[in-house]
């Protein structure tokens, strides 16, 4: 039987994504996808999904759906999301099961800007190129949702429930940057500058880019460059000097020179940064990014692993033992 | 930075931290540097070299988007220089299109303003527009945007001073020293002088992306009176462009 999530409220920045597309940035298609990817694969590997299937994304706000059609697990992830089945206040970094016609609250934390409902067996709106992540500007793979929306999901009837230790946080962490391709576009001290100053996330931010507020980084020879391509991370300096960190939405050229990147093992804590955040940058070699990067693989490999092991204690058997099939506890007992 | 042997160019790779690697060939939109991007970039999609995930090429520079879980940088940036030297433009190998073009006519809000700052009749603009062939240089800003090389000097115009929140989907468009063709409506800052029937870009169409970088573009001028037959076809899936050559 097919479970759907009915979207009763919600505000403007949710949607549905995954870890975004690939392999289409050369006809001008952004990654999109998720903001923070590992909340999203917390949040999937909680109700024993595979780690990119496709969640509700919300941002800064909390929503309330409904699930009609039968029971099905769900989580969230994301700092200090919390959720509520009917008035059942759930635990945290653990599934739970929604019974049939069963509201569901999800509430925003109180830092961080995105998180992430995940129902068992995934949602299963239309892959377009490849993936299910909406890319707002251009419309591919959907619209942001609205109350009354009915999101499908895969077969329903699945009671998965994990728990995981709480993620580490690394909010105090400096960003760690990897300086260029454009940083000989600026002179030395402005580069040093830009690299040991304190930077303010500026109130304007969406899924495609956040601004930072801080000293000048006038470029030389002005800030306009021949486009090229760019990626979520790239530090682009436009024509007022302060810093435009580009996001998972993203466009795919641009024509600003770009005085570093935000490596790819940061873009997540990056994305959680809510305006009037006070951020620092680390520099550090491509070497040492790509080190960074296989450290969060190995990481997100022990999640998965440890989720899993969980799992096994989670049958059938242990399931109605428990009385876990009628989905009326809530995994914690 | 490495002095290549053909050419005065020197190729510089750059890093954009452990997710891309940019193969520069210059910092001018010239044929010639196109000509070499789009010989690495056909290069590398033959090889499938381990960690690279796709290449996403631009006027002057490739952008070779990495794994960086699975890359190892400092080989794949030696793979890249000696690549970069040895890839020759392949000019025979583009496929070429016919567009049909409407100038103006309705079609093209800034064609006559255009027309008067270039300093000639609409008529001239128009034909001297459609007299040469382009090169897709680059698809970027919107999925299907295509970014033409080979505009006649004698046709830049800056940019327009307050951009449009949004202009129709497949506008030929002119900005500074480029001219481009539409694909889905946007914002834009460039002057629409014409449209094409031609969606560059149909979700839901196989392919859904009609054009590729490096392919050749002819534009031929209709009377606005074939559009209404013209974009029935085109929406109802015809690709309306004509493929001349493989």
């Amino acid at each position: 039987m097919m479970v759907v999530l009915e979207v009763l409220a919600c505000a403007s920045g949710a949607s549905v994504q995954d870890l975004g597309r690939s392999g289409y940035r050369r006809f001008g298609v952004a990654a999109a996808g998720a903001m923070d990817h590992d909340s999203l694969v917390r949040a999937n590997l909680l109700v024993g999904n595979p780690p990119g299937a496709a969640a509700l994304e919300l941002a800064l706000a909390g929503a309330r759906l409904r699930v009609l059609g039968g029971a099905v697990s769900l989580a969230v992830a994301g700092p200090g999301a919390g959720l509520t089945l009917g008035n059942r206040c759930q635990a945290p970094h653990a599934s739970a099961v929604a019974r049939d016609g069963e509201e569901i609250r999800v509430s925003p934390g109180r830092e961080g800007v995105y998180a992430y409902l995940a129902v068992a067996g995934g949602i299963t709106t239309p892959v377009v190129l490849g993936s299910r992540a909406v890319h707002l500007r251009s419309g591919i793979g959907g619209r942001p949702l609205r109350p009354g929306d009915r999101l499908p999901c895969e077969d329903g009837e699945v009671r998965v429930l994990r728990r995981l230790p709480p993620e580490g946080t690394r909010a105090d962490l400096p960003l760690r940057i990897v300086l260029g391709p454009q940083a000989d576009r600026f002179a030395p001290d402005v580069l040093a500058h830009f690299a040991a100053s304190c930077w303010r996330v500026e109130p304007r931010f969406d899924r495609m880019a956040l601004s930072l507020a801080g000293p000048p980084v006038p470029a030389v020879g002005g800030h306009d460059i021949v486009s090229d391509g760019v990626m979520p991370g790239s530090i682009q300096i436009p024509g007022n000097a302060q810093p435009l960190i580009l996001l998972r939405d993203c466009q795919t050229t641009g024509g600003y020179p770009k005085i570093a990147s935000v490596i790819s093992a940061d873009l997540d804590a990056l994305a959680q940064c809510r305006p009037g955040t006070m951020l620092r940058f680390a520099v550090v070699t491509p070497e040492e990014a790509c080190r960074a990067a296989r450290d969060r693989a190995e990481r997100k490999r022990a999640l998965k692993a440890a989720a899993e092991r969980e799992h096994a204690t989670q049958d059938p058997r242990f399931l109605l033992s428990n009385n876990l099939i009628g989905g009326v506890t809530d995994g914690t007992d | 930075m490495k002095v290549d042997p053909l050419g005065t160019v020197p190729v510089t790779i750059r890093h954009l931290g452990d997710s891309a690697l940019t193969v520069e060939f210059g910092d001018r939109i010239e044929p010639a540097i196109l000509g070499r991007v789009l010989a690495l970039d056909a290069l590398l999609g033959r090889l499938a070299l381990r960690g690279v995930v796709e290449t996403v090429p631009s006027y002057r520079a490739l952008l070779v988007v990495v794994d960086p879980e699975a890359v190892d940088l400092a080989a794949l940036r030696q793979r890249l220089e000696a690549l970069a030297a040895s890839a020759l433009p392949e000019q025979c190998r583009a496929r070429k299109w016919e567009l049909p073009v409407v100038y103006g006519d309705g079609h093209g809000e800034d064609l006559e303003v255009v027309a008067a700052r270039c300093g000639m009749p609409v008529a001239d603009y128009a034909a001297l527009h459609c007299a040469r062939d382009y090169t897709v240089a680059m698809i970027g800003f919107l999925p299907g945007f295509c970014y033409l090389s080979g505009l006649d000097p004698r046709l830049a115009v800056p940019r327009r001073e307050t951009p449009r929140a949004c202009i129709q989907p497949s506008t030929i468009s002119v900005g500074g020293v480029q001219t481009a063709i539409g694909s889905v409506a946007g914002p834009s800052g460039w002057h629409a002088i014409g449209r094409t029937p031609v969606r560059p870009f149909d979700p839901g169409r196989e392919p859904a992306f009609l054009f590729a970088p490096g392919d050749r573009i002819r534009l031929v001028p209709v009377s606005a009176a074939d559009w209404p037959a013209l974009d029935t076809e085109a929406q109802t899936g015809g690709t309306v462009a004509r493929l001349v050559s493989e």
